[in-house]
């Protein structure tokens, strides 16, 4: 397809400190999922920050994670605040219970909303590349992990 | 420092909530509160020497505009619970002497529907600063207005104890049934059933629309004072036992320990224990209800009922101002709707006033003697 039918029109990642995150998002442009991690506390952290949450200290480093996950919580949006979305509707915002132990919000992927949902089910990452610059990170039903 | 039965409140005035009042403007409904408290309370506009606002309008923005010269000023800054805690932050100074009569006022007229739109639009299209959200949430597409977050908070609630749709119903029934006999109710005489809430539609699954706030316009005032010279004055006072709080954790839910248990879990026990009563000593409720969630959730980590029996209590408990355990007997902000300027949440503080001075008139509860707030 050409660039102009595969325009991404919904928002893109805005982060605060570009610099802060870029490990993570260019690590999601090669289907790799990364996360904080604090060396001295030996613990994930989310969001990514300059200190960590729970020592304020700043010695942290990326760590690739496992990819696996549960479904925390969820909601399935019928009216989303941007109206980008409204082709997608009804899908799923959800918060994700990583294996490492951290929570973040994303889309499940690859199943029907909202018959195939169910709190605490297993999830596995996927990476939705959405355009040249940038890939998010989603997740799926996976089978038992 | 303890300052129980330190201060009371003294006085109170609310205009209706509507949806809109085009023809009003926000510092006309704040005068016409503010001076309906002072009159309430017997006082005159010079005795007020401290000014509470919601924190959309600097405090002194609004002193000026009510010719006052308050020597206490604050803007109240922590949203939904702002009402609540200006109670708090007025008897404190009262308590340590910095200020006699403190007017705490909150409302708003909200712009009308057409230019509301239009500055939706416009801030969409004006990309909002950078933050944690620009980069972590917004791209997966969030809800519109808060419905998101409170739909994520009630459907763990669901897996966790079981909760069910019928119970969250209840809990709407009771409060449009309050309101329906509340004049100044946006639902004034428009009670619903069962089946209208659990068939009015998803908003976002599963949280129904009829589970959330109708934003408004409206105003509300009270006049707060110390103990003392509340005995000189002519309304029977709503003395101040306890206070708790503020504590939130409201921005961070998402990646929160425990996204079912509020921050009630350390402000109810601090305000109990400065009261000096048991949470069984309490006669009736006024929680902040932007939706069914959040006051149940706010009810169970007061002690009210053990973590996760707030489904089974709402099935089995008639709360409304009739019932064994009365909660938001003016129809709370469900029922009655959510002023604008902060007003939401102030609006459970004139009800307890309202109850606890036996004004309640047809709504008037049985047994009013102490009533918990939460903002
Ligand atoms: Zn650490």
């Amino acid at each position: 397809m050409s660039e102009e039918t595969t325009q991404y029109k919904k928002p893109l990642p805005r982060p605060p400190e570009p610099e802060l995150t870029a490990p993570f998002w260019e690590a999601a442009k090669r289907h790799e999922l990364i996360l904080p991690h604090c060396t001295q506390c030996d613990k994930f952290f989310w969001y990514p920050r300059e200190a960590c949450p729970r020592c304020l200290q700043s010695d942290w480093s990326w760590v690739a994670a496992s990819g696996k996950a549960r479904l925390h919580t969820y909601t399935v949006v019928r009216q989303p605040a941007n109206p980008a979305f409204a082709e997608d509707v009804p899908y799923a915002f959800a918060v994700i219970q990583l294996a490492e132990d951290v929570r973040m919000m994303s889309n499940i992927v690859e199943c029907a909303i909202p018959e195939d949902l169910e709190v605490n089910m297993p999830l596995e990452v996927v990476f939705d590349d959405i355009d040249n610059d940038w890939t998010l990170v989603k997740f799926r039903p996976a089978s038992e992990n | 420092m303890s300052i129980r039965g330190k201060a009371a409140i003294v006085g109170f005035y609310e205009v209706p909530t509507r949806k809109e009042m085009p023809d009003r403007t926000t510092f006309g409904l704040l005068a016409e509160v503010a001076r309906g408290a002072i009159l309430d309370a017997g006082l005159k506009k010079d005795d007020i020497d401290g000014l509470i606002t919601p924190e959309q309008f600097n405090s002194l923005t609004v002193a000026e505009a009510l010719g006052l010269q308050p020597r206490f000023n604050v803007s109240m800054t922590t949203h939904g619970a702002s009402g609540a805690t200006s109670i708090a932050t007025a008897a404190e100074a009262i308590a340590a002497g910095v200020v006699d009569y403190v007017l705490c006022v909150f409302g708003e007229s909200r712009p009308r529907s057409s230019s509301r739109l239009r500055s939706v639009a416009e801030a969409r299209d004006s990309l909002p600063p950078r933050s944690r959200t620009t980069e972590w949430e917004v791209p997966y597409g969030p809800v519109i207005a808060m419905n998101g977050w409170y739909g994520l908070m009630k459907q763990r609630h669901m897996f966790e104890y079981g909760t069910t749709q019928e119970q969250f119903a209840k809990m709407v029934v009771d409060q449009r049934f309050n309101a329906s006999k509340n004049v100044n109710a946006v639902w004034y005489e428009e009670p619903v059933t069962m089946d209208d809430v659990l068939n009015s539609r998803f908003t976002n699954d599963p949280l129904h629309l009829l589970e959330s706030v109708m934003p408004c316009s409206g105003a509300h005032a009270v006049i707060v004072t110390s103990a003392e010279r509340a005995k000189a004055l002519p309304n029977p006072p709503a003395y101040i036992l306890g206070v708790g709080g503020p504590a939130t954790r409201h921005d961070i839910i998402w990646h929160d320990e425990d996204m079912t248990t509020t921050p009630v879990v350390d402000s109810a026990p601090t305000a109990l224990q400065m009261a000096e009563i048991n949470i069984n000593e309490v006669d009736l409720a006024q929680f902040y209800d932007c939706y069914t969630i959040l006051a149940m959730a706010c009810l169970e980590d007061a002690g009210i009922v053990q973590k996760g029996e707030i489904g089974p209590f709402y099935q089995d408990t008639d709360t409304t101002f009739n019932g064994t355990f009365p909660i938001n007997t003016d129809g709370g902000q469900i029922g009655a709707g959510q002023t604008g300027g902060t007003g939401g949440g102030f609006r459970h503080v004139v009800e307890a006033t309202r109850q606890v001075m036996g004004r309640g008139g047809i709504r008037q509860a049985s047994k009013t003697d102490i009533c918990m707030v939460n903002g």
